[in-house]
């Protein structure tokens, strides 16, 4: 019997201990934020925390969270107001959406660690996650706002009227 | 039919039925069950709204129920549809609700493709719309007993000069005993008083896709749902030859081994084929698969390599061929010319690889099948599961669920007649669930091609004659056994309508087979055309010592309509009237001059950075990228920023514009650098994302600024013309960087040489 904690709420798991994560998630709890896109951890769409930390539900053996905290999209914020979901509304980021929660569970994964991460920084942690739709400049923008939001820093200090008013 | 039998047809017959039909097969199955994911896409209509016309039903709450009938895959379709109707209906937009439309021919076309929901919707709607402001305006002045003309709608209430108010919602019984006027007599609003329409505002589903309720195939959950997963054999038209059923069940979880029927005649949207794999849950059904031994029979398409047929095309193209266009004597000119330019160009198959394989729920009853599944075009799933499961197309249900991406992969709806067939055989309802692997293997791919072209320039260095061949396998193979030859809807996407102004041209096309099944891709043969034709005048400007900009605006020349009548050629212009969607190099024009402001063209680039441009129009909608790109001696390529001027005529929502217009120029880089997909022995080579490469984020430039030309010509199409000339853009932009001209995709290694 595997024990752990799916967004605050206890579970047990005692099939196949090899069923990755991400299965058992979407098949067994109805969890359907986690997305599949791979299944070899190439493209990020089922990202999950793992004890805060951005993992690949998709490759993740249940065996291996025995005792660990899980968290899905579903249970990020209490009202989807975590401030990268809000950045991501703020920028309009989506397109079909089906990557954009395994993007934002890595986004917010980045700034619990690094809350003002540079530009390239943002490049290298993100790179992991493919949007089809091609969303990446927006994105970028997103994080850039949200750890702006998280830290009360407003960047580099000066107003950059580029950045201002509609997306560009 | 008329512009206004559907107007009046359709009003009077949904007055009579109200609310009975389509009110109820969305909930009662799955609603209850169903996890909150649900409610959000799949919104179920009130049972107790009232249909106004086709498109919208009124609620006793005051809420408005908008249908979409066109397939959500990241365009925002289902906002935009919304903001016209809600527009032109004068309603608060809170109050309004998108029901998303069933697969049903009283909606006309659903095929959710060729960038065309807006500018085949947008006149009917608004019609739709204020034909509902109209009944609310002269339902108020009835029950006042006033002139229609005291009396304006506006913002769900209708307010008499009096001063004297009526809510949108105490007027509805009124409001359907007023019959509007003919759509030519009804009134529309002026652009000036548009609220939503022309507006930048946020669309309808975001807030459920940041926050992981928004339903796309896989998440249509059924307790009971069984998972399939299913071999398919490698080579198209190949069978099975045996397989270990008892090894596969013995697998925990799954339930049953299935063989599927194998396709008769040409593919259409028949399943490949192949075995399933039935299980509790996916994970099962996975590992059940790989547990079956299956071996094949390949068939005739089992010697497909596509070196070879590389080879084969690109002799194709450097022969003669059937004759397309032509004017004045190129062949004459170009063998008499001291200065000739001849280039050959080359792309891949590529691969749509939406980010949400294909993925579809079925379930079967004696008399009729209900379908979820994340499809384009619902109409042809009704079609191809009924002629699947033996049954007239009217008693399949397909409800459209959110598409996480399509790019064409999911208007070809084989994986929802594998689920209705299986549903069939088990009795069971199932879901079909492609692993990315099936994805890249078992495709409709883009067209594999070759382009030849050969020009005479003059001693100013203008092109004299013009020779282009193209050639490459046509989608007709996909509905056509043997077709091999490029329909001429194929030639009309950036080959028949090229726009280049010269005294001598000639097109031609070659023949090339099929071994793999063809499809369409996000804006479909422009992607090979632009790449050859907006290469080659890039190749031309070289040789001739001119500014390429300068030279792409004197090769297109001056300002006119494209006439090519006189040519004995005739292009289809994207089903678009060409009086109405002329082809006018002024606008092509114009775009070329604006994106070239906006990237500061002709500033001074630092060693190994270079800009490119590209321009072509596609889709009714023109569109000039610039792209800057550094090339380091090590031939490492980073592209750092693109600029895109777009000209789609009137536009509906101007940040979806901007946004599918920077997110088709990020797919445009596929064309690029993805590896192609490739095939020997007739498989496809890649498998997932490690070796079928598309464009990540350290690939895609972190900014590409978008300016929408502002425009009240007709609406045009938005969702794929960024797309084909972002390849040329950025190969040119990589030849002004380093000098290395990339003539064939992908680009791979060419810069490391």
């Amino acid at each position: 019997m595997i024990t752990f904690t799916v967004n605050g709420n206890k579970h047990e798991f005692s099939g196949d201990p090899s069923t990755p994560v991400l299965w058992y998630l979407r098949d067994e709890l109805n969890l359907t934020g986690p997305k599949f896109g791979c299944g070899m951890a190439q493209c990020g769409a089922c990202t999950v925390h793992i004890d805060g930390v951005a993992q690949r539900s998709c490759v993740m053996p249940v065996s291996t969270v025995q005792g660990k905290e899980i968290t899905t999209i579903e249970g990020l914020s209490e009202n989807g107001d975590h401030p990268v979901q809000k950045a991501w509304v703020e920028h309009k980021v989506p397109q079909c959406g089906f990557c954009q929660c395994g993007q934002i569970m890595q986004a917010a994964s980045l700034l619990s660690t690094n809350p003002t991460p540079s530009d390239e920084e943002i490049v290298q942690n993100m790179s992991g996650n493919i949007c089809r739709c091609g969303t990446y400049p927006r994105i970028h923008k997103a994080i850039k706002s949200a750890s702006k939001s998280m830290t009360g820093n407003a960047g580099v200090g000066f107003f950059d009227p580029s950045q201002a008013g509609e997306e560009a | 039919m008329s512009e206004n039998t559907y107007f009046d047809m359709n009003r009077r017959s949904f007055l009579k039925s109200t609310a009975a039909a389509g009110a109820l097969v969305l909930g009662t199955y799955f609603i209850g069950s169903a996890p909150r994911a649900m409610a959000g896409v799949l919104a179920k209509p009130a049972e107790n709204a009232k249909r106004a016309n086709l498109f919208i039903a009124l609620r006793p709450d005051g809420m408005v129920e908008v249908t979409c009938h066109r397939s959500e895959m990241g365009q925002q379709i289902r906002t935009a549809i919304a903001q016209i109707v809600a527009d032109e209906m004068e309603a608060s937009w809170e109050k309004v609700i998108v029901i998303q439309g069933k697969g049903d021919p009283k909606y006309g076309d659903q095929n959710t493709d060729g960038s065309r929901s807006i500018r085949f919707n947008m006149q009917r709607l608004r019609e739709m719309g204020a034909s509902v402001r109209y009944m609310m305006q002269h339902a108020a002045a009835k029950r006042w007993g006033v002139e229609p003309n005291t009396c304006v709608a506006a913002q769900h209430v209708v307010t008499h000069t009096s001063g004297k108010t009526l809510a949108y919602k105490d007027l509805i019984d009124d409001a359907l005993t007023i019959t509007p006027p003919e759509a030519d007599k009804l009134k529309l609003k002026d652009r000036k008083e548009w609220r939503y329409i022309n507006t930048g505002m946020a669309h309808i589903d975001l807030q459920d896709i940041v926050t992981g309720k928004a339903t796309f195939a896989a998440d249509v959950r059924e307790p009971k749902a069984l998972v399939a997963i299913i071999e398919r054999p490698p080579v198209v038209g190949g069978k099975v030859k045996s397989f270990n059923a008892e090894k596969a069940k013995a697998v925990k979880g799954v339930v049953d081994v299935i063989e599927m029927p194998a396709p008769k005649g040409a593919p259409q949207f028949q399943p490949k084929g192949g075995i399933a794999i039935i299980a509790n849950n996916t994970w099962a059904a996975w590992q059940g698969r790989k547990a079956l031994e299956v071996t094949w029979d390949d068939g005739a398409n089992g010697d497909y390599n596509s070196e070879s047929f590389k080879a084969q095309l690109l002799n194709t193209v450097n022969a003669p061929q059937a004759l397309v266009r032509e004017k004045g004597d190129a062949l004459s000119v170009l063998e008499e010319a001291s200065d000739k330019l001849v280039a050959d160009y080359y792309v891949p198959h590529l691969a749509q690889a939406p980010m949400e394989p294909p993925c579809a729920t079925a379930m079967y009853y004696k008399d009729r099948v209900d379908v979820w599944a994340a499809t384009q075009n619902p109409q042809a799933d009704m079609e191809t599961v009924g002629a699947m499961v033996g049954m007239d197309k009217e008693k399949i249900n397909v409800h459209v669920t959110m598409l996480g991406g399509a790019f064409g992969r999911k208007s070809k709806p084989d994986f929802s007649a594998e689920a209705a067939y299986l549903s069939m055989k088990t009795g069971k309802p199932i879901r079909v669930q492609w692993t990315r692997e099936d994805d890249i293997q078992h495709g409709f791919y883009h067209a594999v091609s070759a382009q030849h072209v050969e020009a005479a320039l003059d001693e100013n260095g203008k092109i004299d004659a013009y020779l282009h061949r193209t050639a490459f396998s046509p989608i007709a193979s996909t509905f056509q056994e043997g077709a091999n030859a490029p329909f001429s809807f194929e030639l009309d996407l950036g080959f028949t309508d090229n726009p280049i102004l010269t005294p001598n041209m000639k097109l031609e096309r070659g023949e090339a087979p099929a071994k793999a099944r063809i499809g369409w891709m996000r804006s479909v043969s422009n992607i090979f055309h632009a790449f050859a034709v907006q290469s080659f005048i890039n190749e031309a400007a070289h040789k001739a010592g001119k500014d390429s900009k300068e030279y792409l605006l004197e090769v297109i020349g001056p300002d006119r309509i494209l006439d090519v009548t006189e040519q004995k050629a005739e292009y289809n212009n994207y089903w678009g009237d060409k009086s109405v969607y002329p082809l006018d190099t002024g606008r092509l024009r114009n775009v070329i001059e604006k994106v070239s402001d906006m990237a500061g063209w002709g500033r001074e680039m630092p060693k190994g950075r270079g800009l490119g441009i590209a321009a072509h129009r596609s889709f009714l909608t023109y569109v000039a990228t610039v792209v800057e790109v550094e090339v380091s001696a090590a031939g490492d390529l980073n592209v750092i920023k693109s600029w895109v001027a777009i000209d789609a005529g009137t536009v509906v929502n101007t940040d979806t514009v901007k946004n599918q217009t920077q997110g088709g120029s990020v797919y445009g880089i596929t064309t690029a650098i993805s590896d192609g997909i490739t095939f020997d022995k007739g498989r496809v080579q890649q498998s997932n994302f490690h070796n079928y490469r598309v464009p990540r984020m350290s690939d895609s430039p972190l900014d590409v600024e978008v300016e929408i030309v502002e425009s009240d010509a007709p609406p045009a199409g938005v969702g794929e013309p960024a797309t084909p000339v972002y390849a040329p853009a950025l190969c040119n932009a990589i030849f002004a960087a380093c000098g290395k001209r990339i003539r064939q995709l992908p680009i791979g290694n060419q810069l490391k040489a």
